[in-house]
């Protein structure tokens, strides 16, 4: 259950996202899912990608700092109220969330979740009857 | 191994009896063939018979870099140009270059003090030199070389640069000893723990670190790198080149060829001596030299002198590692800053790399320092508030070593330049 997601470090620097998503592209390896957080100066693209470690061997060839990150993947119906009731059991279990992302289509949405205590957030889940993506299948969404 | 024990262990009377001698024979040979210094000694009345003594020496006139750009290229040789058999050159950053010529004993001497240096770090004839400083105009690769030869140690003459050949020839010839830049052994260093070399896979025991300032974090980082003792040597192409001092393996200073190199500390601003053990610029005189001997060559470098016997045995005096060129010193928001103060900083930080570089601006007439600082390729975590707390220490630790404070800004890693000789610290927009 737990996912290996990317973590890349850019630099503010024109054209960087556009290399890295190039080398992936030109490798044949797909971007399930992307985000950014924007610091003043740099930025961190964290994104779930088929082959994960190819990925990032192949990245850090071409000069990238990459780390593999653990996080997991939660399915909830798309419906108010749909996040809130996950995020209340995790609340509930005193687990810190460090970040997470989400998107929503037709009838679920899909959440990444970053903790530091990452197999907690699974069993928890889990335990609550909460629908979680296996890592096999969300590198070939 | 001592390897000159009648000059590195005089007694101090002995000492300054070699450089009172040498000193005499000087003043007679520029005062007869070099214009610029007959009419300077002559401006301050001295005749080359005056001086019998090296404390005379504070009477003498200084030599300044300038000095030797308006002199360029041969106007402050003491001999004929068929007896000079090689020149070198220091980089022209600003204009023209300076150019030094060395006589056939010149280069024996030179590699009889570099001989004697590579033996102050117990480098034997056993022992594989890989010298990775850059052969050419510039001293370090020659100067390192022909010392290593009389030494009577292997050398390869690998010069600077080529890393990936570097490191095969490390791993298939079992180089023992590694002599070339610190800013260079640090990336060397890099390069063997990304291509997956084994400690055991290396013979290296010894480093041979100089031509820029470094510190003592630095020396650190380079040991645990490279596995070796790191060691500093000094020197600079207007004097000779390399091996003007050199650290035995107690590390307590460079002890300086003093019966080459007649070591003096100024205070820069009054030009007067300070006494030993006081904080100030270095002033050598290269007196046995034939081709180009100068009267009390201003360095630049500040530093202190030691004059206690070491516990190696040695007399001679020893100055302690360069905090920085006066050159290199920034002036920023009106205090002094030296690059190698930031570089104790980053390297006190896991998740630092030694690479960085300042960048000085000037906006609406305050001065602002920028510091570039790569993330270390293991150690950095992918949540911004960590990264920010990262730049917080370095802020704040800048602040209290330097006095001001900076911008950091984080980059990649290998994205700062990096260099194969001397590394390029400071962008000064300024000026």
């Amino acid at each position: 259950m737990i996912i290996k997601q990317l973590s890349v470090f850019l630099e503010d620097k024109s054209g960087r996202l556009n290399e890295l998503t190039k080398i992936l592209a030109d490798n044949d390896i797909n971007i399930t899912a992307l985000s950014i957080a924007d610091a003043v100066d740099y930025g961190i693209v964290r994104m779930i990608v088929g082959r994960p470690e190819l990925a990032v061997r192949i990245l850090k060839e071409n000069g990238f700092s990459v780390n593999l990150t653990e996080v997991a993947c939660l399915v909830v119906p798309n419906q108010p109220g749909g996040l809130y009731h996950a995020l209340k059991i995790l609340a509930d279990n005193q687990i810190n969330i460090d970040y997470l992302y989400a998107f929503a289509i037709e009838t679920t949405a899909l959440v990444v979740i970053r903790s530091a205590s990452i197999s907690e957030v699974i069993n928890v889940l889990k335990n609550n009857q909460l629908e979680l993506l296996l890592a096999s299948r969300v590198y070939q969404l | 191994m001592i390897w000159n024990p009648s000059v590195e262990c005089a007694s101090r009377e002995q000492m300054r009896e070699i450089q009172s001698q040498c000193l005499t024979s000087m003043l007679e040979r520029i005062y007869k063939s070099v214009p610029f210094y007959r009419n300077k000694l002559q401006e301050k009345g001295i005749e080359p018979g005056d001086i019998k003594s090296v404390d005379q020496l504070k009477d003498l006139p200084f030599t300044l870099k300038n000095d030797l750009r308006d002199n360029y290229p041969f106007g402050l040789f003491t001999v004929p140009q068929a007896d000079i058999v090689r020149l070198h050159a220091s980089s022209g950053t600003s204009g023209k270059p300076t150019v030094v010529g060395y006589t056939g004993n010149d280069i024996a001497m030179w590699s009889e003090i570099v001989a004697r240096s590579l033996a102050m770090a117990n480098v034997t004839q056993q022992d594989i030199i890989q010298v990775a400083y850059g052969y050419g105009l510039f001293t370090g690769g020659l100067g390192l070389h022909y010392g290593a030869e009389k030494l009577g140690a292997l050398v390869i003459p690998i010069s600077g640069g080529n890393t990936k050949k570097q490191l095969q020839l490390m791993v298939d010839l079992g180089s023992t000893v590694l002599a070339c830049t610190p800013s260079y052994a640090a990336l060397l260093g890099e390069s063997i723990a990304r291509e997956g070399i084994r400690r055991e896979d290396l013979r290296l025991r010894v480093g041979v670190f100089g031509a820029e300032p470094w510190t003592e974090e630095m020396r650190a980082q380079l040991q645990q790198l490279l596995g070796i003792k790191a060691y500093d040597i000094y020197g600079l192409s207007e004097i000779i080149g390399p091996g003007v001092s050199m650290e035995c393996e107690h590390q307590c200073g460079n002890h300086i060829n003093e019966d080459h190199f007649i070591p003096e500390i100024i205070d820069p601003k009054t030009l007067e001596i300070l006494p030993y053990g006081e904080l100030g610029e270095l002033v050598l005189t290269p007196v046995s030299k034939e081709a180009m001997p100068l009267l009390r060559f201003r360095t630049r470098d500040l530093t202190r002198l030691h004059a206690e016997t070491c516990a190696c045995g040695r007399t001679l005096v020893r100055m302690e590692k360069c905090l920085g060129r006066t050159d290199d010193m920034l002036i920023i928001r009106g205090v002094n800053v030296f690059p190698s103060q930031v570089e104790s900083v980053l390297l006190e930080l896991a998740e630092t790399s030694p690479h960085y570089q300042l960048i000085v601006s000037r906006e609406n007439n305050l001065d602002s320092l920028e510091i570039k600082v790569e993330i270390d390729e293991q150690f950095w975590s992918d949540e911004v508030k960590q990264l920010e707390a990262l730049k917080n220490r370095i802020k704040s630790n800048i602040q209290s070593v330097l006095g001001i404070s900076a911008t950091i800004r984080l980059v990649e890693p290998r994205s700062i330049e990096r260099s194969e000789g001397k590394a390029k610290r400071v962008i000064d927009n300024r000026k």
